[in-house]
């Protein structure tokens, strides 16, 4: 030991103290911990293709007005949708298996009518493009993908046949789930971004439209508007209308006069919405009659609960097989082994004053049959993944297209295209982000979540609803909406509850400060996976090294 | 209308953004004093390594960084002090493997002879330094009242060793010492000490028993240890991956299964008297859960399975939980 060195030690000592981080134990390591964020399965199931967890984390810091901003990327539409979707997001909701689903839907009303009440607006920060777009039809398809085409800069112009937007949000789907206000509210502010509407303008030429008026794409949203006829025998006398246009003439204010007692013949959502709505209008008896069984009825859950509720009354494994004055005459029908509805022979007679006939809509083809490469087949308009129909520059979506017809597939449809439509005119391709693995329930620590029940909306009573066509359900508060969204579970992605970085045996996780997460110290990190087993959420996957 | 305050994991967890800062673990905070540096050379998922942290950055925190700490020869003491180096970021003395309860007796009346009593003292080692090899020395400690916390990390056996069976190692663990053999194998039935009751028993101002499965429950017992003067003893259990035969990243969930089976009460007693206990967070869980996710159990799981073996320790949880009244008592 050189002279100088000992000098400065004490006694009997021969080397200097160090510290153990000279030991690079992350050598040590066979897997490492990697912070990576998984898929929700709210954000899986959503058909728009929301980031529910994204706005659900900014509504649980109080941040309404950012949570709004987040949702309105995917959706103009956030107090239509929480009124109005089915919400398959809470249908695959983690949360369902420890106590039950969180209130999505409830708190995206919240964030939508907080935003109407406070003027919350959007803006196209984008350079204009010079590019105009056509798009047919001013329903949920057709506003959404306006709305994205005007953020991306392009000169959009909806042209619809009706005298007010919104396509079947306002023709078909009763003001008791959808206050008009609140559409009027959320498409005048399409309108204010730059959207042009022209209404009662139908499209019967897309091709000379585009030809002549020099737009360079079109998106058809025409829907599917045509209510399918069944043969029915009927007496002079009998009454049979079609139920989109008995809700359509009880949106535009008029009370079709049924009498006491509506049969509606349909098993859907739209049988549903005739059947309340027939209540509504005075109807003391309001029977569904569909051919197979409850649990094979393509209506929501909710919807037929709702009815039932209402005092709606189902009849199941039946046919209506001729129609005469004041009366129907339906025939039992049984399941075959495949499950399909065979006649008995069995009849009855039923008193009727009015049949409504919801058995299934159409799309107009006669729009599209001059339209060179647009095919229809089985009731829908031909499209690829990019939602291009076989015409260049012609794009399709909503119900139009889609089996599922519903208001948030239609908004997804129109995003979808846009995205797709917007590439087109820039001469690219939009491929989608790859999706991250779904974060199942068996990716999280559920120790971690303790049971707390959510808050409900609350309902109008039925005894209240047979009078008028009042919301039906109500809102939740501010302090209700914080507490449904802090009820989020954060599936497969970090939420910054610092386990991982309490829970390192090696004080191997570095915190980066608020909203910034963690990340691993590789040189000391041993691979033990404490961080990805304590992680709630399962946001950290481990990570086999290379050998 | 008030709504439970869930804010995703309540306090279960370590911290959570949604609390203030203070409100959070001091091992959520990004500020914490790190007492263990990284660079220890405990195993992988090391849970003496985690519970030392957690106890002494409590400790530091209580005392503003007053302290000295004596550390009995041991794991702990062996894998973070291999000379020249050290992972220690506080004042840090090594005393022979019986004697470090002594040592911190005379480091708190050397303390007191200066008139530093602002400086507090804390004593730790292992299960064998504590429950066998000391506990002459920590029964002096206790009688004399001298005002040291002596902190126990128990991992249940000699691990630095070779995991040897020490008094602390629970009925039919398998050990280098208890081999799983014959018609009762592992470590016997009726035989080890239960060191806090024991302690209980000098009557000293404040005894706790904590794990690594809860870092609030933990620091806030260390908090209310360093309140009082006198002989206080903190027993935390640190599941051991290496001499348990269980996974490293299972250390956390194995401390949980030992408080949700009932196996490793949770309580505090203040002069000889239990004052408050930490019921379950739920049903009873079987011991049968904890016990197949480690080895040094695998005969209890071979063919044919011990079932009496299993309901024997079955019966010891079942005790603890009707001594301290550990199960929750439904909503009236």
């Amino acid at each position: 030991m050189p002279e100088s060195a000992a000098q400065q030690l004490p006694f009997a000592i021969t080397l200097r103290a160090g510290t153990s981080l000279a030991n690079r134990t992350g050598a040590w390591r066979s897997e490492r911990p990697v912070y990576r964020d998984l898929m929700p399965p709210c954000n899986d199931a959503c058909p728009a293709g929301e980031d529910v967890q994204g706005w659900l984390r900014l509504v649980q810091e109080g941040r309404y007005e950012q949570a709004w901003r987040r949702l309105m990327r995917d959706n103009p539409f956030p107090a239509v949708m929480g009124r109005v979707c089915y919400h398959p997001c809470q249908a695959a909701c983690n949360r369902a298996q420890l106590d039950e689903e969180v209130g999505i839907n409830a708190v995206e009303r919240f964030l939508g009518d907080e935003a109407i009440r406070r003027g919350w607006r959007v803006t196209v920060d984008a350079a204009a493009t010079g590019r105009r777009v056509l798009i047919v039809g001013a329903g949920p398809a057709g506003l959404s993908a306006a709305y994205q085409l005007r953020l991306r800069g392009h000169e959009v112009v909806v042209r619809d046949a009706g005298t007010r937007p919104g396509g079947m949000m306002r023709y078909g789907i009763p003001t008791y789930r959808l206050p008009r206000d609140v559409l009027d509210a959320e498409i005048d502010r399409l309108t204010t971004l730059g959207v042009r509407l022209e209404l009662g303008r139908a499209v019967t030429d897309v091709a000379a439209a585009m030809r002549e008026e020099g737009f360079d794409a079109v998106f058809l949203a025409i829907g599917a508007q045509l209510s399918r006829r069944t043969y029915l025998p009927a007496g002079d006398s009998a009454k049979i209308l079609d139920a989109l246009t008995l809700l359509r003439d009880t949106a535009e204010g008029s009370r079709p006069r049924l009498g006491r007692r509506v049969v509606v013949y349909g098993g859907g959502n739209t049988a549903m919405d005739a059947a309340r709505s027939a209540r509504r209008l005075g109807a003391t008896d309001a029977l569904v009659i569909y051919r197979r069984t409850r649990d094979r009825m393509p209506a929501h859950e909710l919807e037929v609960a709702e009815a039932v509720a209402e005092g709606v009354q189902l009849r199941w494994l039946s046919t209506i097989v001729a129609a005469g004055p004041g009366t129907v005459t339906v025939e039992r029908m049984e399941l075959d082994e495949t499950g399909f509805p065979r006649p008995t022979g069995e009849l009855e007679q039923l008193d009727a004053d009015t049949v409504v006939l919801a058995i299934g809509q159409d799309v107009d083809r006669s729009l599209v049959a001059n339209l060179p490469g647009v095919a229809v087949v089985d009731g829908a308009i031909q499209v690829g993944p990019d939602m291009m129909t076989g015409h260049p520059g012609v794009f399709a979506g909503g119900d139009a297209v889609s089996a599922d017809r519903t208001v948030t597939t239609a908004v997804g449809h129109g995003k979808r295209a846009a995205r797709h439509l917007d590439a087109w005119l820039r001469g690219t391709t939009y491929t989608p982000a790859e999706r991250p693995p779904l974060a199942g329930f068996d990716r999280l620590n559920p120790y971690y979540y303790p049971t707390a029940p959510g808050p409900h909306r609350p309902r109008l009573h039925p005894s209240r609803r047979l009078s008028t066509f009042d919301e039906v359900v109500g809102g939740l508060d501010e302090p209700a909406a914080l507490a449904a969204a802090r009820r989020c579970l954060s599936c497969g992605n970090c939420f910054e509850c610092d386990n991982c970085y309490a829970m390192c045996p090696d004080g191997a996780v570095v915190k980066l400060g608020p909203g910034q997460g963690f990340t691993i110290d590789l040189d000391y990190c041993k691979g033990c996976g404490i961080c990805a087993a304590e992680c709630p959420a399962g946001a950290i996957t481990m990570v086999p090294e290379a050998s | 209308m008030a709504y439970p305050d869930v804010r995703q994991t309540a306090d279960r967890t370590a911290g959570n953004r949604l609390l203030p800062l203070r409100q959070r673990a001091v091992q959520a905070d990004p500020d914490r004093p790190g007492t263990l540096a990284s660079g220890h050379r405990a195993c992988q998922g090391c849970g003496e390594a985690l519970g030392a942290r957690w106890v002494l950055d409590a400790a530091m925190r209580a005392t503003g960084g007053r302290l000295v700490t004596v550390n009995a020869t041991g794991c702990l003491e062996v894998f973070t002090t291999p000379y020249p180096e050290t992972a220690w970021r506080v004042a840090w003395l090594h005393s022979l493997f019986g004697n470090a309860p002594a040592v911190a007796s005379g480091v708190a009346a050397a303390l007191r002879a200066q008139g530093r009593t602002d400086i507090r003292v804390v004593g730790q080692g292992g299960d064998g330094g504590t429950v066998d090899i000391g506990f002459g020395t920590l029964s002096g400690m206790f009688e004399r009242d001298d005002d040291v916390l002596y902190v126990c990390y128990d991992n249940e056996a000699y691990m630095n060793t070779g995991v040897q069976r020490s008094g602390a190692t629970p009925p039919a663990a398998r050990t280098s010492t208890t081999p799983a053999l014959g018609p009762a194998p592992g470590n016997p039935f009726g035989q080890g000490k239960d060191v806090p009751r024991i302690a209980m028993a000098h009557e000293v101002p404040y005894v706790a028993t904590a794990t690594v499965a809860d870092p609030r429950d933990l620091e806030r017992k260390v908090f209310r240890a360093m309140a009082f003067r006198g002989a206080r003893y903190l027993h935390v259990l640190v599941p051991c991956p290496l001499g348990w035969g269980a996974a490293p990243h299972d250390t956390i969930h194995l401390a949980r299964l030992a408080v949700q089976t009932g196996l490793f009460p949770l309580f505090e007693a203040e002069a000889g008297e239990v004052v408050a206990v930490t019921r379950l967070p739920g049903p009873k869980v079987p011991v049968a859960e904890y016990l197949r996710r480690q080895r040094r159990y695998a005969h209890l799981f071979a063919e044919p399975p011990r079932t009496d073996v299993i309901a024997a320790v079955q019966a010891i949880a079942d005790r603890n939980i009707a001594r301290y009244g550990l199960e929750v008592v439904p909503d009236a």
